[in-house]
């Protein structure tokens, strides 16, 4: 059963910065459940953008952004907060991981924010997602004991602590050398085919994106394939 | 469950900080250990010097003054009612000194249920013998189981017994100030001129002191009885009927009340010692702002404190907005960091507080106008520690809610695209 995860209808940004440029023009496609899609397109066409408006984390563009079956713009901060939380998986080209926290706890924490399990179930959750990106070893140490590669590689089971409905990820391997780009993507591959796990993912690599199921082009703003 | 969740973080960033947290912590501890410790004391003094006027002193003091009476004869001539009538020079006419039907007054006040209990007194003018000279002096007539239980009576003396006063018959209880003019020991005999003429022996069982220089070198104290007998009156004589209310508050309406009803003139507690409750208040007061100007300062530090953390936290706050905690969620984290340093900080000030009037408890202090007292005074009231840590926390809570505002206005979309 295919289902519509995601729709963007008509989405136009534009920055006002002193000038008002156009950043996005008139963006609509939609993300079925399953799908691992790519994006890619030149250095500052707007994927970015684009990614962080379909994350409900940039609330200020026109048109509409549905995200399973509801519709973003007549939602609270608080609201698109739950939305990103439960539904939304997110890897960005920084591992962002909190050094406060030890490897294992900073998977747990949007899980622990959703509330939907106990905290040893969330915890459990934690370590199997971990072991699926098979760094299960590094669980108890602190986040900045980590190299880059094992750092993005946290990053990712923390995008799917909640079984989100859709992963996003921004140049997740951009920071990484090519042997971790290639883990990276591999596991990316093993979660579509495997786990049926939705993805959408800005890459400026050509080869990582024509092993995708469908591959989205930008040029200024515009989807042009 | 998100509450824990909230704590647990900001216990972390908290911790992972932990240096420039204590120090923000140790500004709250001092400014709240000052705090405790400047009311206890400061209040402390107040009760001292509440015991040494206000539990010393009868709320009504009832008694007769001799004055101009106020109904001259042509106010009573009907042929004048509606004028004005100034008469001038009105002397004094020769009244008693002593209250009429005393003893139906003091079984009506026994009877108000304001009123706690009273103590007669008998005024009697005398003259003490020393030798050849002769000293103006006051022997009050007391009972002296009255005043005892309602004006701390025991507190003045400083040799002998008061209840002497009661079992031996003609004795005396000297002030200070007179057993030195009249070089007079417990148990010797003093004779003191009555102003009928007649010279009385009376024997010395104690002396007294007040801590008013004055009061000390003229008054002394004896038993009703022998008062009445200094002054050769019945037994039903009495000059003064000093009253101990339940309310201290309603001195002045019942002082006015009792005045007309017994037809005596009556000054309360309120009105004499008026500028007394300003002082207690000033020292309040000051204590107040002391610890106030700390803590405000110390809030200050935390505000700087939280400020840096959140500089520094930016990315943290990023993705936690990022992966789904709300901008409520961060303030929330921040304000709790704040908080705790404020209840922390102000926890252990009140103990340092506590140890700090315990040692200034200690210190010998000695005044002569309170014998019983030989270290400073401390009140340890529970009302100021939980002032002082209602104060820490609301203090602290002020100091975080800018920062956290902030924390919760941060863009994650700023942050990340910055990277
Ligand atoms: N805050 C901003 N103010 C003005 N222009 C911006 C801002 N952020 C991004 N842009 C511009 O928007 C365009 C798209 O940027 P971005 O989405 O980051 O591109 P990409 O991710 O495709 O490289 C760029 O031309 C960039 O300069
Ligand atoms: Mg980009």
């Amino acid at each position: 059963m295919i289902r519509t995860v995601l729709e963007a209808k008509n989405i136009s940004k534009n920055f006002h910065d002193p000038v008002t440029i156009q950043v996005l023009d008139r963006i609509n496609f939609s993300v079925n459940s399953g799908e691992f899609i790519s994006v890619i397109g030149k250095s500052g066409c707007g994927k970015s953008t684009l990614l962080y408006i379909l994350s409900t984390m940039d609330t200020d563009y026109s048109g509409d952004l549905v995200i399973d079956g509801q519709n973003m713009r007549e939602k609270k901060e608080a609201e698109l907060a739950r939305v990103r939380n439960e539904k939304i998986g997110f890897v960005f080209q920084f591992h962002y991981l909190l050094n406060e926290f030890s490897v294992l706890h900073n998977v747990m924490l949007p899980g622990l924010k959703l509330g939907k399990y106990s905290r040893q179930e969330v915890e459990h959750r934690a370590m199997e997602r971990l072991k699926i990106l098979g760094i299960d070893d590094q669980a108890h140490k602190n986040a900045n004991q980590l190299s880059g590669g094992q750092k993005q590689r946290v990053a990712i089971a923390r995008a799917l602590i909640n079984d989100p409905l859709i992963v996003m990820g921004d140049e997740p391997t951009g920071n990484l050398d090519k042997k971790n780009s290639e883990i990276v993507f591999d596991i990316f591959k093993e979660l579509a085919e495997v786990y049926h796990q939705t993805l959408l993912i800005v890459t400026h690599d050509q080869g990582f994106a024509e092993n995708t199921h469908r591959i989205i082009e930008m040029e200024d703003g515009r989807i042009v394939s | 469950m998100n509450q824990r969740l909230i704590i647990s973080i900001a216990r972390s960033l908290l911790l992972a900080r932990w240096r420039q947290t204590l120090v923000a912590a140790i500004g709250v501890t001092f400014s709240i250990a000052m705090f405790i410790t400047l009311l206890g004391f400061m209040n402390g003094l107040n009760d001292m010097l509440d015991d040494l006027v206000l539990n010393r002193t009868p709320h009504i003091r009832l008694f007769k003054e001799i004055k101009p009476n106020p109904d001259q004869p042509v106010n009573l001539s009907e042929s004048f009612a509606s004028s004005h009538n100034f008469i001038e020079s009105v002397k004094s006419s020769g009244g008693r000194l002593d209250i009429y039907n005393s003893g139906a007054v003091m079984q009506a006040i026994r009877a108000d249920d304001r009123a706690l209990g009273l103590a007669p007194r008998v005024v009697a003018p005398v003259l003490y013998n020393a030798g050849v000279v002769d000293i103006n002096g006051i022997v009050n007539g007391v009972d002296v189981v009255a005043e005892v239980s309602l004006f701390s009576f025991n507190d003045y003396i400083v040799a002998g017994k008061a209840i002497d006063l009661k079992n031996i018959p003609n004795s005396i209880l000297l002030g200070k100030g007179v057993a030195e003019k009249l070089q007079a020991d417990i148990g010797e005999t003093v004779f003191v001129t009555t102003s009928r003429g007649e010279q009385v022996p009376l024997k010395v069982v104690g002396f007294f002191q007040t801590g008013f220089m004055d009061f000390d070198k003229i008054q002394s104290y004896t038993s009703v009885e022998t008062a009445q007998k200094l002054m050769g009156k019945s037994a039903n004589y009495i000059t003064d009927i000093q009253i101990k209310l339940k309310d201290l508050n309603l001195a002045p309406a019942v002082a006015k009340e009792y005045a007309r009803i017994f037809q005596t003139d009556a000054e309360d507690i309120k009105s004499v010692n008026a500028q007394f409750e300003t002082g207690s208040f000033i020292r309040s007061l000051l204590s107040y702002v002391v610890g106030i100007t700390l803590l405000i300062v110390a809030g200050f530090g935390i505000y700087n404190i939280l400020n840096m953390m959140i500089y520094e936290k930016m990315d943290s706050i990023a993705i936690l907005k990022a992966t789904g905690f709300s901008g409520s969620d961060v303030r929330r984290i921040f304000l709790s960091i704040a908080v705790s340093i404020g209840f922390f900080g102000g926890a252990v000030g009140l103990a340092i507080g506590l140890v700090l009037s315990l040692l200034i408890d200690q210190i010998p202090f000695n005044t002569s106008a309170l014998p019983t007292i030989t270290t400073y005074p401390v009140n340890y009231d529970l009302v100021y520690y939980v002032i002082g840590i209602t104060f820490s926390i609301i203090t602290t809570f002020f100091a975080g809610y800018f920062p956290a505002r902030k924390a919760s206005k941060i863009d994650p979309v700023v942050i990340i695209r910055g990277k």
